[in-house]
């Protein structure tokens, strides 16, 4: 009887200890959040104990919130867009290398991951910014310099250094399943190799594309490090109106307000994206 | 001029050399394989003509066009590969349509077109499944379609059985028979199976180490093998060393004192050779009855015919017989064994090494 009691426990027991942390870490905050986004705030008395739903409508109603919201959305989607577009190629010419340069080059790209991200963005602030790098180089064949750095160009571009491995990894991924015959296939029909590539590779990564741009826009889209050293004081992003609600005014509430509207909103986009690609894709690659 | 001809292709991968001055010419129409274990570079020679691999050196024409350097989609030859390679995100009938479409073939003739190679196949019903909701034999069978439906010069086919089960197997082999007889297409397998190249092709190429060594229509290969490598590989056989004698008109060959009546071209005597026997052509007689006596030390019953290992004063030998309904000698006892001398081989030797 104690076996056959243990046999059932087994797997509760083994799924006990994430299942503690995922309470712990992620749904008890997460829930002191929302609770705590509803909770009136007076600069002089701090957070009250009264319900109120006017952060919701001040953050939903005020041209500066959405402002930022529409800035994060944007930047998010256009890093997305930019991993995709080199992502894809690299990892296709990525799984196209012969052994030592495949191992190489995948390091090349993973490399970024392996910085500190405060460190890899100052790099970065002292190459684009008016006196960096790129302005030298920009003055020395006899153009204007241009102002890169607190600009969403600068934003952007340290968000795709980053964020290309999460884009690479499963792309390859899906590509190390193809069988290169099958390319070969589209070549003897007539194909070239940009219409194989067109019609026959990319369909068949289009999963891994998939989880990969979900992976890219939720950490753009909720990127800190990145917007708040390249954006500048003025330039803010979701993840850095927060950091500036708690830390700056100390109004925790409208913070906890903006993070809970900004996760619906990443949560939406996401599940709808995937829900159209993947039903695509399910139907024909089952 | 022959349809397809390659002329001293040669493939080398640094230093490997896996296919070395083949030199092939194939008639129209012409069922023709290329057998040969793995790693003979049969399948290098196929992607040769299919556009895949590059030559080293050496000239393919294709109907008196050189197309050595051409690109795959440039030579519009119907290729079946080992893994079917089938776009698993497109149904049958898209899989097939796929070249037509290249080729800008209007929508009506497409579809027209699609439903004949469908039929041809005997597909038809499963035109809108996904490749993955198909067994084995169909997606062969889609495979096969895809590659006849843009009416090819040449059709190649690439080990196409091999991943089929032994019953499935021998039904695609007639199946395929059928269908190159029907519509016609030169046509040029691979495979590592004997079997199945003796029985579907017009002739055989045997391919050993990047070499083609012998090219012949399926019988007198398998009777007239031109090497001990070839008299093994191609069905089974006894391989008995020995030292060619002649005496005025009569020729034998000597096995350790042991004299066999036989014939054979011009060979100086004292050569040393090597002597090969069909397992069915040994008739097994009553003992004192034969040429040979014997005892038998195993018996195997396959059905259709029962497999006997001998042992003589030669050595070992395997004998056939078919299967007559009665039972045959026992293990363990005494038997005659019996051929005609014109079934007795003569190879030299030096190819037996």
């Amino acid at each position: 009887m104690t076996r056959r009691s243990s046999f059932v426990s087994a797997p509760w027991l083994l799924a006990g200890p994430g299942t503690l942390f995922f309470v712990g870490l992620v749904l008890l905050p997460l829930a002191l959040t929302v609770i705590l986004s509803f909770h009136a705030y007076d600069y002089s008395t701090g957070i009250q104990n009264t319900f109120t739903l006017s952060h919701y409508t001040t953050v939903v109603t005020d041209e500066y919130y959405l402002s930022i919201f529409w800035r994060t959305l944007r930047i998010a989607a256009l890093t997305t867009l930019i991993c995709a577009m080199i992502g894809v190629p690299e990892s296709y010419i990525l799984s196209r290398m012969r052994d030592p340069w495949r191992s190489v080059f995948l390091l090349v790209i993973i490399g970024p991951l392996l910085v500190s991200v405060v460190v890899r963005t100052f790099g970065w602030s002292m190459l684009l910014g008016s006196q960096g790098l790129v302005n030298q180089a920009l003055e020395a064949i006899g153009l204007a310099p241009a102002k890169i750095l607190y600009t969403e160009s600068a934003i952007v571009i340290a968000l795709v250094h980053v964020m290309l491995p999460f884009m690479v990894i499963p792309v390859w991924t899906a590509l190390q399943k193809l069988d290169p015959m099958v390319e070969a296939a589209a070549w003897t029909l007539g194909a070239s190799r940009f219409t194989a590539l067109r019609r026959i590779v990319l369909p068949q990564v289009s999963l891994g594309m998939l989880s990969g741009s979900l992976i890219v826009f939720g950490l753009s889209a909720s990127a800190f490090a990145v917007p708040a050293l390249l954006g500048g004081r003025r330039l803010k992003m979701a993840a850095t109106l927060v950091y500036d609600e708690y830390l700056q005014e100390l109004n925790w509430p409208l913070g906890a307000t903006i993070a809970i509207i900004v996760l619906a909103a990443n949560l939406c986009i996401m599940l709808a994206y995937n829900r159209m690609i993947e039903a695509r894709a399910r139907r024909t690659l089952g | 001029m022959a349809f397809l001809s390659l002329e001293g292709v040669s493939k080398e991968f640094g230093t490997f050399t896996a296919v070395c001055d083949a030199t092939l010419e194939i008639e129209k129409g012409e069922f023709v394989s290329l057998l040969g274990p793995s790693g003979c570079g049969k399948t290098t020679t196929l992607q040769m003509i299919a556009g895949l691999v590059e030559p080293t050196s050496g000239r393919i024409s294709l109907d008196g066009r050189d197309i050595t350097y051409e690109k795959p989609n440039r030579r519009g030859l119907g290729v079946v590969f080992q893994s079917y390679a089938l776009f698993p995100h497109m149904t049958v009938a898209q899989n097939v349509a796929f070249g037509l479409e290249m080729r800008k073939v209007p929508q009506s003739e497409r579809t027209e077109r699609v439903r004949e190679a469908l039929s041809l196949v005997q597909l038809s019903p499963l035109a809108d499944r996904y490749p993955r909701q198909l067994s084995g034999g169909q997606r062969q069978r889609v495979a096969i379609a895809r590659a006849l439906v843009i009416a090819p010069p040449v059709l190649l086919l690439d080990e196409p059985l091999s991943n089929l089960d032994a019953k499935l197997r021998e039904e695609m082999q007639f199946e395929l028979r059928r269908i190159q007889r029907k519509v016609g297409t030169t046509t040029i397998m691979v495979t590592h199976d004997q079997a199945e190249a003796l029985s579907i092709s017009d002739r055989v190429v045997v391919m050993e180490a990047g070499r083609m060594t012998q090219v012949d229509a399926p019988y007198r290969l398998y009777e007239q093998p031109s090497n001990a490598f070839i008299s093994s590989f191609v069905g089974k056989t006894n391989l008995v060393a020995g030292t060619w004698r002649r005496d005025g008109a009569s020729s034998a060959v000597d096995v350790g004192g042991f004299r066999l009546e036989a014939s054979a071209p011009e060979i100086a005597a004292g050569t040393p050779v090597t002597l090969s026997i069909r397992p069915e052509k040994i008739l097994l007689r009553a003992a004192g009855a034969g040429r040979l006596d014997g005892r038998v030390v195993s018996r195997f019953f396959l059905g259709s015919q029962w497999l006997f290992t001998v042992e003589t004063p030669l050595g070992i030998l395997t004998v056939s017989a078919p299967n007559q309904g009665g039972e045959p000698p026992s293990e363990g006892s005494a038997v005659g064994l019996d051929w005609a001398p014109a079934n007795l081989r003569i190879l030299a030797s030096q190819a037996a090494a």
